[in-house]
């Protein structure tokens, strides 16, 4: 549902310069929120909708009785458009406030509602998946609550379907899964809803809707990978995903991730990309990870391949995601002995080092895999010297930025300790006088001579 | 950035670690003045680090939403009629009836004519209530099984099991899944059938279909209280929906059957 549309909306009469503007001033005013621990604030999804979208979005305050004759004539209308009409009524009702209040606290609303998500007839479901949108969007958490129940109740229901690609279904899918992203990044998330939801069978069914294959849908897998994150990222119990296999579904997503990549250049993507190398990230720091048995853990060489080809398409189409690749091969090698082999087999010292130049963030964190590798000891730096290694960290030492060059110098530590052949090559290279420019600063001044001496003394 | 040519032949190729290169440290690595120690790195939510992603993920969602908002558009085509005989409903979209099909007409009781949303569902309720094996067994054993897949729970009976649903899986507490129809004939045999005491009471209102069994229309639709359903058709379907995911059509639980309901 989501990309099929995408690229078709544009307001009318708009330049592409005029788009570019409003773009760069709706992600200002998105760091901007964030920053301010605003950003789960479902006002700011609205605010350009009313400018952008076709009319009809006014919101309308509905009383208890008007809820209930819409909901009667959802339910037992005569005429399936009419019964249309009455959902698409309740949903202006749902954009305000108020009417959500008035909504949840009517007894047997939800139920219906969750009955008209199920119905038999593709119109009534997709507009009643539209409601359970608007509701999703409340600011109000008891409302986002009132949703729980009927979503493991929902995912029973249409996990059973996820074989057939009927469209309302799909379409019902995405929308809880929207509707459970917003629940759980509520504040109150990691105490009251987290622990809930890990506690019933929700997690084997997210699991299930990434599983790769025929089965997978996009937009469904987008939204639950979401999910997944802010579960993860709320650190309440990710060794229970973890026995669950979400390493290996995640890990296997990832390879059909890089898969895709390779084959369309798609630039949505990334969309189901930065959730999923968070969620693995983040798993993969947890102790459980050493306790559970060989499938369940993270060793296939396949994803170290993955990743790359992931890296290779962020330069390209979202340079913002490279961090969080960085982050994930840091996660990977830190303590692998295997995958930082994996880096050196597969030749990929060299792409890494192209990266360098993006940014400071990314230098920095190219230079920290790079050290995972070094400190592995000689077998290690065998490969990294003679090489282009030596020559690149010649170049960020001429960086500006403190923390890129103090990588440096660890980096240039771990080479000279372990292959001290490199140390004299730095030398003849002019590496002194590159070190020379830092002598005067606070933070790198003891490296920077300690390996002034050990270069002299090789 | 360039990547060899190893790195695809890698992704291709079959699951598998690499051999490590042999470990050896020195004492003096990240020794002072220096620092470095390899360490993984976990980020709680709010941490900045994401703030690039986050960005993007609502930027996409702005994009949505306001796509959301509006009308669906729904290609329609000339009305048509459901090839199942003795279902009259017309459709002008061709989704619609494809999901209507899946709804009513594909796992579909041969017994009792009720449909399922899954095969897994019909499957459970055969079992339950057309096999009298089940009612004997029920007597020394649990039979009632979880309808959760995954779940490996059983019980005594079904009251225990909706229990369970509405405990462990939160399901809604007025969830059914054993309400026998209203319009069954008393002839047809039912001595196998568990009633519940919900499904006696008098529940007033005709509900749309609990979703785990899908009752026919209500009566203001264009079906007729006695109709005849006969499943060979289900090979007769306009080809034009037979689509790739219903390939796995199940040999269905045929039978052609000329009583009323």
């Amino acid at each position: 549902m989501w990309l099929r549309r995408q690229g078709c909306l544009r307001p009318a009469g708009c330049g592409v310069e005029e788009l570019r503007r409003r773009r760069r001033e709706r992600e200002a005013a998105l760091r901007k929120a964030r920053r301010e621990q605003q950003l789960i604030s479902k006002r700011l999804l609205r605010d350009d909708a009313p400018e952008e979208g076709e009319g009809g979005c006014v919101a309308v305050i509905l009383g208890q009785a008007e809820i209930q004759q819409f909901l009667q004539l959802a339910q037992r209308g005569t005429e399936e458009k009419e019964r249309g009409r009455a959902l698409v009524s309740l949903r202006r009702g749902l954009q305000h406030p108020e009417t959500q209040q008035t909504f949840i606290w009517l007894e047997g609303s939800m139920r219906t509602l969750v009955g008209l998500l199920t119905s038999n007839q593709a119109l009534l479901q997709l507009e009643a998946a539209r409601c359970l949108h608007e509701l999703s969007h409340s600011e109000q958490s008891a409302v986002a609550e009132a949703c729980l129940p009927a979503t493991s109740y929902l995912l029973t229901y249409l996990s059973g379907h996820s074989s057939d690609f009927i469209s309302p279904h799909v379409t019902v899918l995405e929308a809880l899964g929207y509707a459970l992203s917003q629940l759980l990044q509520a504040k109150e998330a990691p105490e009251k809803i987290i622990p809930s939801v890990l506690g019933s069978t929700l997690p084997q069914h997210m699991l299930q809707l990434l599983q790769p294959g025929p089965k997978l849908n996009f937009g469904v897998a987008v939204e639950f990978a979401w999910c997944l994150h802010y579960i993860t990222c709320s650190q309440v119990n990710n060794a229970l995903l973890i026995t669950h296999g979400a390493l290996s579904t995640l890990g296997l997503l990832l390879l059909d991730l890089a898969g895709a990549v390779q084959r369309t250049e798609d630039a949505g993507l990334e969309l189901l990309a930065c959730p999923v190398l968070r969620c693995l990230s983040n798993l993969l720091t947890e102790a459980a990870v050493g306790a559970v048995g060989e499938q369940m853990q993270l060793r296939d060489e396949r994803v170290v391949a993955a990743l790359f080809i992931l890296l290779q398409f962020f330069l390209q189409k979202q340079p913002s995601l490279l961090p969080e690749g960085l982050w994930l091969l840091n996660n990977l090698t830190a303590n692998s002995p295997s995958f930082c082999t994996s880096l050196l087999s597969l030749d990929l010292i060299e792409p890494l080092l192209q990266l360098l130049p993006v940014s400071n963030v990314v230098s920095v964190l190219v230079l920290t895999v790079l050290c995972n590798v070094a400190e592995k000891g000689p077998a290690y730096c065998q490969h990294l010297w003679p090489g282009p290694l030596l020559c690149s960290l010649l170049g960020t030492l001429a960086f500006s930025d403190t923390e890129v060059v103090g990588q440096s110098l660890e980096l240039l530590q771990l080479l000279f300790l372990y292959r001290p052949e490199a140390a004299q090559a730095f030398l003849q290279q002019s590496g002194l006088q590159a070190l020379e420019r830092h002598e005067k600063e606070a933070q790198l001044q003891d490296r920077v001579h300690a390996l002034q001496q050990t270069a002299l003394h090789s | 950035m360039q990547l060899p040519p190893a790195v695809h032949a890698r992704l291709a190729g079959g699951p598998g670690a690499a051999e490590p290169l042999p470990v050896e440290r020195s004492p003096k690595a990240g020794a002072a003045p220096f620092r470095f120690t390899a360490r993984q790195v976990r980020f709680p939510r709010e941490h900045e680090f994401f703030e690039d992603g986050d960005v993007q993920r609502h930027l996409y969602l702005q994009d949505v939403l306001t796509q959301v908002a509006g009308a669906p558009e729904r290609p329609r085509v000339p009305e048509f009629t459901c090839q199942v005989a003795g279902c009259c409903q017309v459709f002008d979209a061709l989704e619609d009836y494809e999901h209507h099909y899946h709804t009513l007409h594909r796992n579909v009781c041969s017994f009792c004519k009720r449909a399922f949303p899954s095969g897994h569902l019909l499957d459970i309720h055969i079992l339950e209530w057309h096999d009298s094996l089940f009612q004997i067994l029920s007597e020394r054993q649990n039979m009632y099984q979880c309808l959760v897949e995954g779940c490996t729970e059983k019980f005594k009976t079904s009251k225990d099991r909706k229990d369970h649903l509405v405990r462990r899986h939160l399901y809604p507490a007025d969830f059914r899944f054993d309400k026998p129809k209203k319009n069954m004939s008393p002839a047809t045999p039912r001595a196998t059938v568990q009633v519940s005491a919900e499904a006696l009471g008098a529940e007033g209102e005709q509900v749309e279909g609990d979703a785990m069994e899908v009752c026919s229309e209500p009566a203001g639709e264009r079906h007729t209280a006695g109709r005849r359903v006969l499943f060979v058709s289900e090979y007769l379907l306009p080809s034009v929906l037979v689509k790739g995911h219903h390939e796995d059509l199940k040999a269905p639980r045929k039978e052609i059957n000329t009583s009323d309901d």
